[in-house]
């Protein structure tokens, strides 16, 4: 263990901490101001076998229905984007790899808003259309820099950057013929937030999120050895194509069904393995987790606070994400600058 | 481990770069391959290493056709050091070093003592005891590829293959490399090394191996295959050769054609 790593751990102590606090905050605060006693005894009543009486049924309701999905959908979504982040840097070895550069989001938003153009109107459609776009623009970006069995880094970027265009083409496209009823419901999905978070994305997001990362997390070793370059890894009996195919596939279809419920949101996928792999360092047995937590715990804050800060009406958290995000990327980006080497 | 090679063919994309290929080695052999560029002489090891898949022919650990082992079975007996070696991220040399046990390891179990033994004997072996906490990319190159030996090591290998070990080293790293690595038969390891450096393959292997357009021409103890007449015909150069204290070795050197005034 070096000097300048946290202990795993410490770390996890901390972020479990952390992640107990962010539910409570979230369940707490919100624009409908909920006394804490009654929260909690709200929660309390939702343990099986509990049953208690008085409770305030429209408070119950708020907390019941809307903020505790909400909560779990957040970090689902956050742990689900933070995730997909780290294979992505650690298969290519490129800290710009991430879901949304390799086209998750432009071809989500160009999925959901022809989805909406084509008239499919159930709930459902754009969530699904978001889907099968995200999926869609991925493969195509994989399938395109996929040569003589092997991928080439720069390849990939430069073909996600060019498939991003050309799906956000598709986008703009899409919102232009839309209706202005259809345009608002594109641009809304588009600006990514957690307000559709309901029971329904939650039983749909746990097991997807759920088995990717699992899956993802007994690959560590494997995305260890292949930080030593195709080469080295294949001689230590990793079979480098297939480990990168295999969580490629998890970690886009495990982002693009994050991407379907909450829409886009910037920069989980990419600060958040950043600052873990600066705090527990790169050994991904103990970053997959750390980073999953991490990227759980940051959504669910963000969006507590995209719920506070214009009060009564709601922030798009992809705003909030990028406003700490971007910065603070971009300040990690001068260190290394300064420091003279890639972390 | 003795290792068998007959008539090993390989080709990419169409174009021969192994034509039946014969070579035998000894338990414990320290072998030396030597040969122009595109000689075969990586492809070969590859071959050897399991990383590439041959298109004919067969090899032969003690007896036993490679085609029976899996990859992270042939993990367990070959390692091997490439010429150039990058790690993506900040890991430290003993976490780089730790994954050489990968291949022992199956999915879900930690390092126990035995790992922990392997990790410790390859990174006293390399002399990086002192280095275990410090991260690979600030290190130099010749620290860089001790380390990747060392990671070479701790699989515990019964083959070690080495694709021109020193060729970015300076005269330093280069003998301290080689020493370790000839000392590597005392260990039970068989080393097989494509060596650029005539002089260095001359120092320190039992046989060479003369390799050009993917067949074995001359196969021997250094001062046997060493020789003018041969470098001539399979690297095209006039050189002189100097047989030298102790017992056999040589002395290769250019023939100048320009003076020097």
């Amino acid at each position: 263990m070096s000097q300048d790593r946290a202990r795993p751990r410490t770390t996890f102590v901390v972020l479990f901490v952390l992640l107990v606090l962010a539910f409570i905050v979230g369940v707490v605060l919100g624009p409908v101001n909920i006394p804490i006693s009654d929260s909690f005894f709200i929660l309390v009543n939702e343990i099986p076998g509990v049953n208690l009486d008085g409770l305030p049924g429209n408070y119950q309701a708020i907390i019941v229905s809307l903020r505790l999905p909400r909560v779990l959908v957040g970090m689902l979504v956050g742990s689900a984007l933070a995730i997909s982040g780290t294979v992505m840097q650690g298969i290519f070895r490129n800290p710009l790899a991430t879901p949304y550069i390799l086209g998750v989001s432009a071809g989500g938003s160009a999925g959901a808003s022809t989805t909406v153009v084509l008239g499919f109107t159930s709930n459902l459609a754009l969530p699904v259309g978001a889907l099968i776009g995200a999926l869609l623009a991925v493969g195509l970006v994989y399938r395109i820099s996929y040569t003589r069995g092997t991928t080439s880094t720069y390849t990939l970027i430069l073909a996600g950057v060019a498939l991003s265009s050309l799906f956000s083409a598709i986008t703009t496209a899409m919102i232009f013929l839309a209706g202005p009823y259809e345009q608002h419901r594109v641009l809304f999905w588009m600006m990514g937030g957690l307000w559709r978070s309901s029971w329904t994305w939650f039983k749909i997001l746990l097991p997807v999120v759920a088995l990717g990362t699992g899956v993802i997390f007994a690959w560590g070793r494997d995305l260890n050895a292949l930080a030593l370059g195709e080469g080295a890894a294949a001689h230590l009996g990793v079979k480098p194509e297939t480990v990168k195919k295999m969580m490629l596939g998890l970690a886009t279809a495990v982002s693009a069904v994050a991407v379907s419920a909450a829409g886009t949101i910037g920069f989980v996928g990419l600060v958040i393995p950043h600052i873990m792999r600066m705090i527990v360092g790169p050994n991904h047995m103990i970053l997959l987790p750390a980073a999953a937590l991490g990227g759980g715990i940051f959504l669910i804050y963000t969006d507590v606070m995209a719920k506070m800060v214009m009060q009564p009406a709601e922030m798009p958290v992809g705003v909030i994400t990028a406003f700490f995000g971007a910065p603070f990327f971009l300040y990690l980006l001068r260190q290394k600058i300064v420091g003279g080497r890639m972390r | 481990m003795k290792i068998e090679i007959e008539n090993l063919k390989f080709a990419y994309n169409g174009r021969e770069v192994l034509q039946e290929l014969d070579l035998s080695i000894r338990n414990n052999e320290f072998i030396g391959l030597v040969g122009p560029n595109g000689s075969g002489k990586t492809t070969l090891l590859k071959n050897i290493g399991g990383v590439l898949e041959p298109r004919g022919g067969g090899i032969y650990f003690d007896g036993k056709s490679l085609h029976n082992y899996s990859a992270k079975e042939i993990a367990t007996i070959v390692a091997a050091l490439q010429q150039e070696n990058q790690v993506g991220f900040d890991f430290t040399v003993r976490e780089v070093v730790e994954m050489g046990r990968f291949p022992h390891l199956s999915r879900f179990e930690r390092h126990d003592a035995e790992d922990h033994r392997a990790v410790d004997w390859a990174l006293s072996v390399t002399d990086l005891e002192d280095f275990s906490d410090r991260y690979v990319n600030q290190l130099s190159g010749g620290e860089k590829q001790r380390v990747f030996l060392a990671l070479a090591l701790a699989q515990e290998p019964d083959l070690l293959l080495l694709d021109e070990p020193t060729s970015s080293l300076d005269i330093n790293y280069q003998i301290k490399i080689m020493e370790t690595v000839a000392a590597l038969k005392d260990e039970g390891i068989t080393v097989i090394a494509a060596i650029h450096d005539l002089n260095l393959a001359a120092h320190y292997t039992d046989r060479i191996g003369m390799i050009d357009n993917g067949e074995i021409k001359v196969l021997g103890e250094p001062c046997q295959v060493l020789t003018k007449e041969n470098i001539a015909k399979t690297f095209g150069v006039e050189v002189e050769v100097k047989n030298a204290e102790p017992k056999d070795f040589v002395h290769i050197f250019p023939r100048r054609r320009a003076s020097i005034n």
